[in-house]
């Protein structure tokens, strides 16, 4: 190998800096289905990425360009500093992915399975045999590991699936809907892995339906829809944005005018009478903060007795409702 | 721990030869964890001799003379490489179906290397299969009355053809993506292995049916077999009949020219 070839290999492997993955106007048609149009995206190396949004929002689409499994139509897209395009085998070389399923041999053992992903990695017999080895103790699977796939249950199958992609401690790591289908607790086992991998520094972009999901484990969330980001963000920021409900149920109609004036006037907001439930509501504008002890203070000043005070902060449900259906709303008015 | 378990930069030829030998194992490791399917490939000839051989064979007669067990085996030996299409067809799509396929192709593999392990594998199995039906023709009366070198070209003329449906069944496999959906195409491959000589002569069939059996690939092989072991046969005209070793490596040759590059090629683009 002449000194030219030993410092391009040198660069090439060179772990690059600046963000972990970058998507920039990425867009790919199946047939007559657009399932990305212009998708922009930036993971800083190291973060939890949270790609947020309804089924056929191209979420999977995103993650399939990023894996070199689909060739963009447009746009660009760079993992670890590669371009997955031009620089596919590089890519492939940096990222680990755990999809829907769970994709392993079901005929053979945990362990083999391990080992085979291993060999395929050119890790060599003997190294990949003790990496499943060391994978499995470290994963709680070091029991199963003898057992063939096919009598594991869905938490163990989907466990395994996960660590299969962690075989040479990938930089960065995709994983589509990690989590779908499974039970509270193998839920929380997934989670608590993705965290425990997230502190070693690894970049994970995960995409979920639940928002929960996303809530408990990304940095950064990025909620798409019709192919495209409309919205990105840390989960208390996109909270922010829509501020909390204030609700106060009466015991008298008569008086849902006067409650009406004192919501509207603590919060800055317009509130919404609801005369069959005998509720007022309002949603506090962004940065808005109403607190219980003065609203209270305030009905009592102006003489309207309440059955019920609720202040709900709210929940990224909120955020993910709001936004949607503002997306199909802009949508439906760009169409018309 | 990155940089212990960093994957090594293999490429070329190298990668090729590591990535098929593992390709190899993991169908070797299924095979032995599922000794039924071991037991059924093996199985399926002896229940073949016997329900050929001795049921129907009671009521036939080879045209020109000759013992209708000794008919049967090529025609036998032709259907077990035949059979090569349904492992590799339904293992392929499983894979697909199960994303098996995508986290494969998101690594740094040779995809010729993945596929050939898997039909290499499968010749191996195939080496085993072919020997205990050839064990089980002799008990039943089969010679080999030609030399030993011909009977070596027969069996390597076998396990070519068997080579070449694995790559069929593996361009299928990738093309239908669904195991129900291999499993229900299996049954069009019938066909393809009961519309030849290897259980009667051609002779005897309508005009137009004795064409399609005449220049069926399998077809070829069993009357270039039946040559090679010196085993009665009533090839009738057609041209590959008349030149059958020629025409089962013609044959071979097209289909694994037209398979091999499809099924890397389907497998490398699938979904894109």
């Amino acid at each position: 190998m002449s000194d030219a070839t030993r410092t391009t290999r040198t660069t090439r492997t060179a772990r690059p800096t600046g963000p972990a993955i970058e998507m920039a106007g990425v867009e790919k048609r199946f047939g007559a289905t657009e399932a990305l149009r212009g998708l922009d995206l930036t993971v800083p190396a190291g973060t939890v990425c949270g790609l947020l949004g309804p089924n056929g929002a191209g979420k999977t689409t995103a993650v399939r360009v990023l894996a070199t499994l689909v060739a963009p139509d447009r746009g660009t897209a760079r993992v670890a500093g590669y371009d997955v395009a031009r620089e596919a085998e590089a890519v492939r070389r940096a990222i680990g992915l755990a999809g829907q399923h769970a994709a392993v041999d079901e005929g053979i053992t945990g362990r083999d399975n391990l080992h085979l992903f291993g060999r395929l990695h050119h890790l060599g017999g003997r190294r990949a045999r003790a990496r499943a080895d060391e994978l499995l103790e470290r994963f709680g699977l070091a029991e199963a590991g003898g057992r063939l796939v096919r009598t594991y249950s869905g938490g163990m199958r989907r466990r395994l699936d996960l660590i299969a992609s962690l075989v040479t401690s990938p930089p960065v790591l995709f994983l589509d809907e990690p989590t779908t289908g499974l039970d509270p607790r193998s839920r929380q086992e997934i989670w608590d892995t993705v965290k425990e991998l997230a502190n070693d520094g690894t970049t994970v972009l995960l995409t979920t339906q639940y928002l929960e999901e996303a809530d408990r484990l990304a940095d950064d969330i990025v909620v798409v829809d019709h192919g495209a980001a409309i919205a990105t963000g840390p989960p208390a920021r996109l909270k922010a944005a829509i501020g909390s409900e204030v609700s106060v149920t009466l015991a008298d109609v008569g008086q849902l005018g006067a409650a009406a004036v004192v919501l509207s006037a603590l919060s800055g907001g317009d509130a919404q009478v609801d005369v069959a439930e005998r509720l007022v509501t309002v949603v506090t504008p962004p940065g808005v903060e109403v607190l219980l002890p003065a609203l209270v203070r305030e009905l009592d000043a102006a003489g309207v007795v309440a059955q019920d005070v609720a202040v709900r902060a709210p929940s990224l449900d909120d955020v993910f409702l709001a936004l949607t259906r503002e997306s199909t709303a802009t949508t439906l008015r760009r169409v018309a | 721990m990155a940089a212990v378990y960093a994957a090594p930069n293999l490429a070329g030829p190298s990668r090729l030869v590591s990535d098929t030998v593992t390709s190899m194992l993991r169908i070797l490791l299924n095979y032995r964890h599922s000794p039924g399917l071991l037991a059924a490939s093996l199985g399926v000839p002896v229940v073949m001799v016997v329900v050929f051989g001795y049921v129907f064979g009671s009521a036939m007669q080879v045209p020109g003379g000759g013992d209708y067990r000794e008919f049967l085996m090529p025609g036998l030996f032709a259907m077990v490489a035949t059979n090569g299409i349904m492992p590799t067809m339904v293992g392929a799509a499983r894979d697909v179906g199960r994303g098996v396929t995508d986290r494969l192709r998101s690594m740094p593999v040779s995809r010729t290397g993945l596929l050939l392990g898997q039909t290499l594998a499968d010749l191996l199995v195939s080496v085993v299969v072919l020997a205990l039906l050839a064990l089980v023709g002799l008990a039943a009366g089969w010679r080999v009355r030609e030399g030993l070198a011909d009977a070596a070209g027969a069996f390597g003329l076998l396990l070519l053809f068997r080579f070449v449906m694995t790559w069929v069944g593996t361009c299928l496999g990738l093309a239908v993506g669904k195991e129900e959906a291999a499993g229900q195409l299996s049954v069009a491959v019938f066909p393809l292995a009961m519309v030849t000589n290897a259980y009667v002569p051609t002779g005897g069939m309508p005009g137009w049916l004795r064409v399609v059996a005449d220049w069926n690939p399998v077809s070829s092989v069993v009357e270039a077999c039946r040559g090679l072991f010196g085993n009665p046969s009533a090839p009738g005209d057609a041209w590959p009949m008349q030149h059958a070793v020629l025409a089962s490596l013609l044959w071979s040759a097209v289909l694994l020219a037209l398979c091999m590059p499809l099924a890397v090629r389907k497998f490398a683009t699938h979904g894109r």
